[in-house]
């Protein structure tokens, strides 16, 4: 089992949980998952590691509530404790002195570019980050960002906060002006949003490292289920990723891919709510 | 036939030995065991045991033992069954194998221990396998006592990685020598292919369970959740947490695909991942178990080994209206097991012979809904020495279906030998291990499916056997 040892809400439906799982912590690059199955009965799910502390022997995940196994976690506290915590997994991110990256952070994709903005500045790039969401509640890791951020924008869909508008039209604007550079993008979110930051630095040849997160079981290349085609090639994104050149990702097959359980996850989360704390296992 | 117990007891003749018919497993009817995940073979009588036992002709220079690829004594475990001595049979065999348990549900005895059976010659083999079974399941239900460790404690600590087979026979004989032993398992249950991959109905996870428990018995410690290559490195095994010698068992890892048009359609399955879905993750369960599967009515699996019938046979449980069978060479070259293809057959599944899919057919919404294959015909013997299947022109035709499971082969993960310096791997990326399986790094071992590709749980369990032996004269010497 892997205590919880500290869990905050930090938005609706986002929930922040540092774990102790020393092992992880002290292995653990930017850029790896761990997989996470919070109950005996549940689901194997794919969790960025958001931070680690390798001293005290944690990680901290950020969990945003979608489905059955996402809310009933969300019901484990402080003190209580995961059933299975696996890792570090995936390819650790590939981090170089460019001069000047984008980093785009898309609702939870934040808590991926997050880590990445971390190693991208230390060693020697300015970081200009750009994070969006639908509304300002949406929006994560603002002051953490900010300190870290040569420059700081924020946009969301309902101008509540930062611009109105979406990631991709900052982006432009940041490409368009001239006493700007981008040296390289390194984005994460929904797939509909990274596919467009990609046809936005296409015609710019500016390197663009998007964060895959397909479908997994085993995380460690067993299963073949997170195979997403890169560059024509199948790749499995467990083992050869998450993260994979921006402008050879095959997005409408990943799209497609994600609803594969989209009947089963919808039936399991309705039975759920339905009956929570019916079924005797609470 | 009626035999009163003189007759039984009574030492027999050899022509009386040969009088004896094969005896008959008795299994469930086809049709009601293919709608649930319960056994299919029920286990011989004891007095039918017997019988089977009797017709051994107790050969002096016995060939089923050189069959048997870690040479249990089967005249002796044989004759103890003959004189009513179950437990004494069982004896025999932990000798040499640590799970028979297993073994007699899984092991291709057809082309091992019983094709060199001295019977084949008359009428048909001893059924050494089902006699195993036998044995093992008694010993189950009748063993008093804990399984205890005499070896004095040696204070040497050995790192088994991977809980399958291979692994679990190697750490269980190492514990018996008195080390110290600790599986690293990557999954968050141990038991690797035998939960993960071999469904229930041929080998219930309780009998998994069991030798598990047996193993934590004998004091071998099991951690879930390391993955090797990742979570820890053999560097780190080795310089942070004091081991003396580590035995790699990690199994063979990344599925391979067709490498067709269409692969990537929603309902393209590879069976590691179809039946670790099912098996590992009970998804025969869902919404009970939280791991959703496809379940398909028209199911079609490609390959011909035992992952695929395992895998077939798991569609018609989970309801599949037709499941089918392709497979691009005849029936007689399957490699899978010969009672694994007659129980499918059984069970209604239908056999594509000689076919080879070319395209994974789409409906347009991102599903599969079937499968464009070619008609092979059989060509000049391959490197393998069966003859080769050979595309016949013009001859595609279409398989309606919404399932696709791939269960063409395995390559070797590459997890573990990327993250180990030094480690030397061949071109295939399976690991180099000598004839002591000892690698190119010093005190690290290796055996099972990452030396030898994909091959069977036997096999595996002698690797781990081997493994055991060269790692205990390793640490004498260190």
């Amino acid at each position: 089992m892997y205590q919880v040892v500290d869990k905050q809400t930090i938005g609706p439906n986002l929930t922040q949980y540092e774990i102790m799982a020393p092992r992880i912590a002290r292995a653990r690059k930017c850029g790896q998952f761990v997989i996470v199955r919070p109950f005996a009965h549940s689901e194997r799910i794919p969790l960025t590691v958001a931070d680690t502390n390798p001293g005290k022997g944690t990680i901290t995940l950020i969990v945003q509530t979608v489905g059955k196994t996402t809310l009933e976690m969300s019901q484990i506290e402080k003190g209580g404790a995961f059933q299975d915590v696996a890792g570090p997994l995936g390819m650790p991110s590939h981090i170089e002195k460019f001069g000047t990256v984008v980093v785009i952070g898309g609702g939870l994709g934040t808590a991926v570019i997050y880590p990445q903005a971390i190693a991208l500045k230390e060693v020697g790039n300015k970081i200009v980050t750009i994070i969006g969401a639908r509304t300002k509640d949406l929006l994560i890791m603002q002051d953490l960002l900010a300190k870290l951020s040569d420059q700081l924008i924020m946009t969301t869909d309902d101008g509540s906060s930062g611009k109105k508008g979406l990631v991709t039209h900052a982006l432009q604007e940041l490409i368009d002006d001239p006493n700007s550079r981008v040296d390289a993008v390194y984005c994460a979110g929904p797939v509909i949003m990274m596919k467009a930051v990609a046809q936005v630095t296409k015609p710019h040849n500016i390197p663009t490292i998007v964060s895959l997160n397909p479908v997994m079981v085993d995380g460690t290349g067993m299963c073949g289920g997170c195979r997403v085609t890169v560059g024509g090639k199948t790749k499995f994104a467990c083992v050869d990723g998450p993260e994979f050149d921006g402008h050879q990702v095959d997005y409408d097959e990943l799209m497609d891919r994600l609803t594969t359980y989209k009947p089963q996850e919808k039936n399991s989360l309705d039975q759920f709510k339905s009956h929570t704390c019916k079924c005797g296992r609470h | 036939m009626t035999e009163t117990k003189d007759d039984l007891n009574r030492k027999l003749t050899p022509k009386e030995r040969l009088a004896i018919e094969r005896q008959q497993m008795p299994q469930r009817d086809g049709a009601e065991r293919a709608r649930d995940f319960n056994e299919v073979n029920l286990g011989l009588a004891e007095k039918i045991a017997i019988r089977e036992a009797k017709r051994c002709l107790q050969c002096k220079n016995a060939k089923c033992i050189e069959g048997c690829p870690v040479n249990i004594d089967i005249p002796a475990f044989i004759t103890k069954i003959s004189e009513g001595d179950f437990l004494g049979a069982a004896a025999v065999i932990r000798k040499d194998n640590n799970l028979p348990a297993v073994t007699g549900r899984v092991c291709p005895q057809e082309v091992q221990c019983e094709c060199r059976c001295l019977r084949c010659k008359s009428d048909s083999p001893v059924a050494i396998g089902w006699l195993e079974r036998f044995v093992a399941d008694y010993e189950m239900k009748h063993r008093t006592g804990k399984l205890e460790v005499t070896a004095a404690k040696t204070g040497k600590k050995v790192a088994c990685i991977g809980s399958g087979p291979a692994g679990i026979t190697c750490a269980g004989e190492l514990a018996k020598m008195g080390h110290d032993v600790t599986i690293f398992e990557a999954f968050h249950k141990a038991g690797g292919v035998l939960v993960y991959g071999i469904p229930e109905f041929r080998l219930p996870k309780a009998i998994v369970q069991r030798e598990i428990d047996n193993l934590q018995e004998l004091g071998v410690k099991i951690e879930t959740n390391v993955i090797v290559g990742r979570t820890l490195t053999i560097p780190q095994l080795f310089e942070e947490e004091g081991f003396d010698a580590v035995f790699i068992a990690n199994g063979a890892g990344l599925p391979t695909f067709m490498n067709v048009p269409g692969e990537n359609f929603k309902g393209v399955y590879s069976a590691n991942e179809y039946l670790t879905r099912v098996n590992l993750m009970g998804a025969y369960q869902f919404p009970k178990f939280d791991t959703p599967v496809i379940k398909g009515n028209r199911v079609c699996v490609v390959g011909g080994g035992n992952t695929a019938m395992d895998a077939v046979r798991t569609s018609k449980r989970l309801g599949a209206a037709e499941s089918t069978i392709v497979y691009r060479r005849a029936l007689e070259q399957m490699p899978a097991r010969v009672e694994e293809v007659h129980h499918a057959q059984e069970e209604g599944i239908r056999f594509e012979m000689l076919t080879a899919p070319v395209e994974v057919l789409g409906n347009g919404d991102g599903w599969v809904k079937g499968l464009r294959c070619i008609r092979m015909e059989l060509g000049e013997p391959d490197e393998s020495g069966r003859r080769r299947p050979v595309p016949v022109k013009g001859s595609e035709f279409n398989i309606e279906c919404d399932l696709v499971i791939v269960a063409i082969g395995i390559n070797a993960n590459p997890l573990l030998t990327q993250a180990t310096p030094g480690l030397k791997v061949n071109k295939w990326g399976y690991i180099e291990a000598d004839e002591n399986l000892m690698t190119s790094l010093p005190g690290v071992f290796a055996g099972g499916d990452i030396v030898r590709g994909a091959a069977t749980v036997i096999l595996a369990m002698g690797d781990g056997k081997t493994a055991a032996r060269n790692i205990d004269k390793y640490l004498a010497g260190k």
